[in-house]
């Protein structure tokens, strides 16, 4: 049941818990209780909208930046990965098969600004030996959800 | 100067317009609509279908194929039918791939039905039969189905309506609007009615997927005694949401199927080429995709179920289709009343249970295949409705 509720959540976290108990066919009191699990767990982390921001005034530049790190005693990639998730301007980080290492997401109010961070923060961390970054044009889709174009329901020329 | 009204034949000029459809033109004529009231799926057709569909034209396989389907298909729905159904059907002899599982119901009531033959329509239910009966020469004989049977033929209203006319039953399950089902006992016991009689039963299968019972869809035919004389139609439209691909099929005994075919010869000639090769691959590889929609398509009918009891209106649990079926008569309106008043207030669409016969006077037909925020909105709305209304 806590995946079915996880599955739920995922799609949309404003489900109240009497809407996914119908949905399950289970008592709220023990989607209630799996929620409590889940979040205690450390599984159920937050609860987020999704929002597109180039439709506001507020836009944030975005730029996904590739990093090469060669392992040192005392610095290896998770030593890396956690001293660099901690900067507020890094969205996320992934250690990553193939070519590069790091997949990191910096947010910046400017290209430059990003520029900057990767320059004298990134860049500089000991261990790493290579960062390369491509600035995001444009988003299609985010997290499950279109912002581009979303499909109309072209349903109801017919009802049967 | 021509004189249409010379034109048209009697029985099609009498045909009454849908009920359904003129809900759907006051719906259509207003703007920011929420509808409950399509009756296809939400659901894109699996991606690997489409794919399939796209490699054909591609490959230029736009010729027609056999009257009866390209052989692929048919082994495929053999297959599929015995694997899902546990009938056996020889791809031979007793198969042939449809426009859509509607011209399957045509082509078996015209094979079947001639002048004063009368065939036995249980309502509420799809709006096809009726209609297709009368252009046939028939005379429909309706079983008014209740509430309190869940909406299922019981013996003893078949007994009652069979006559030394009646040619052909038509069994409906899962059905369109109530979402009733027929179990493998409910079926038994009306074979019991019928093994004396020469009637033959078409069995609409078409929502036959889409089932929310702890047992598996029983067709028909695979009730002892009930294949000799049971015409099984299916398709692809609800299942693997391809509405608009209009590709179904009919199984039958051959001395059945034979004559539906030589129908079909000369009116149709052969079902979409394209269409087939798709639905090749949806019955290859799409369990899965059949499976996730189920799952959704349940959480949807409990979310509606639930919403519209605790609005006190009395919706009985659907077991099939994705329709609920709740009763308005607590309001004290007519169903065309309800549906009027509430799209003129709240901007909701449903149709009334009327249009699928006089036995659903007193209901509304809702259609989950929306989003659970859709449908949360239109239920919103439509509580807003009812308490307006009191």
């Amino acid at each position: 049941m806590k995946y079915e509720v996880l599955k739920l959540l995922a799609r949309n976290a404003r489900y109240t818990h009497d809407e996914i108990a119908v949905m399950l066919g289970v008592d709220e009191k023990d989607v209630k209780k799996a929620v409590s699990e889940l979040e205690s767990d450390g599984v159920l982390k937050g609860y987020k909208a999704i929002v597109d921001w180039e439709k506001t005034d507020n836009a944030l530049v975005s730029a996904i930046i590739e990093i090469n790190v060669i392992p040192k005693a005392g610095l290896g990639f998770e030593e890396v990965a956690e001293k660099i998730m901690k900067y507020p301007q890094v969205e996320s980080v992934y250690l990553m098969s193939g070519v590069y290492d790091l997949n990191v997401v910096v947010k910046g109010k400017t290209l430059q600004e990003i520029a900057w961070f990767v320059s004298k923060e990134l860049s500089t961390i000991d261990s790493v030996t290579n960062t390369t970054t491509h600035f995001v044009l444009r988003r299609y889709k985010e997290m499950d959800v279109e912002l581009v174009c979303g499909e109309d329901d072209d349903r109801g020329q017919l009802w049967v | 100067m021509i004189d249409y009204s010379k034109v048209i034949t009697q029985t099609v000029r009498e045909m009454k317009p849908s009920g359904i459809r003129r809900f759907f033109d006051i719906a259509a004529s207003m703007k920011d609509v929420i509808s409950l009231g399509v009756g296809e799926p939400d659901f894109q057709t699996p991606w690997q279908v489409r794919k399939a569909g796209i490699n054909s034209l591609e490959k230029g396989k736009t010729k027609y194929t056999s009257n009866k389907g390209h052989s692929k298909l048919v082994g495929e729905i053999a297959k599929y039918m015995e694997r899902k159904y546990s009938v056996s059907y020889s791809p031979e002899t007793d198969i042939f791939v449809t426009v859509g599982g509607s011209e399957a119901i045509d082509a078996c009531i015209r094979a079947m039905v001639s002048d004063g033959d009368e065939v036995i329509i249980p309502q509420p239910s799809y709006v096809c039969y009726e209609p297709i009966t009368r252009l046939a020469g028939g005379v429909p004989v309706i079983i008014n189905t209740k509430a309190e049977n869940d909406f299922k033929v019981t013996p003893e209203e078949l007994k009652a309506a069979i006559t030394e006319k009646t040619k052909l039953l038509i069994l409906p399950y899962p059905c369109n609007p109530t979402g009733a089902i027929m179990e493998k006992e409910d079926i038994e016991a009306l074979y019991n009615v019928l093994k004396d009689t020469n009637i033959v039963v078409l069995s609409d299968e078409i929502y036959s997927e889409l089932t929310f019972n702890s047992k598996p869809h029983s067709c028909v035919a695979a009730i002892e005694g009930m294949k000799e004389r049971t015409v099984v139609v299916n398709g692809f439209s609800k299942a693997f949401s391809m509405t608009g691909w209009r590709l179904g099929f009919a199984c039958g005994p051959k001395e059945l199927i034979a004559p539906m075919l030589k129908i079909h010869q000369y009116a149709i000639m052969c079902a979409p080429t394209t269409s087939q090769y798709a639905a090749i691959e949806a019955l290859r590889s799409c369990d899965e995709d059949v499976r996730i929609m189920v799952e959704e398509y349940n959480r949807r009918r409990k979310y509606v179920v639930n919403g519209f009891n605790k609005m006190g209106l009395e919706c009985r649990e659907p077991k099939g289709a994705f329709y609920a079926f709740p009763s308005i008569k607590s309001t004290g309106l007519t169903s065309e009343e309800f549906c009027e008043k509430l799209i003129e207030s709240k901007k909701v669409a449903v149709v009334p249970g009327n249009a699928f016969g006089d036995s659903g006077e007193g209901f509304i037909r809702v259609s989950y295949c929306y989003s659970v925020e859709h449908i949360s909105e239109a239920l919103k709305r439509i509580e807003e409705f009812i308490n307006e209304i009191k």
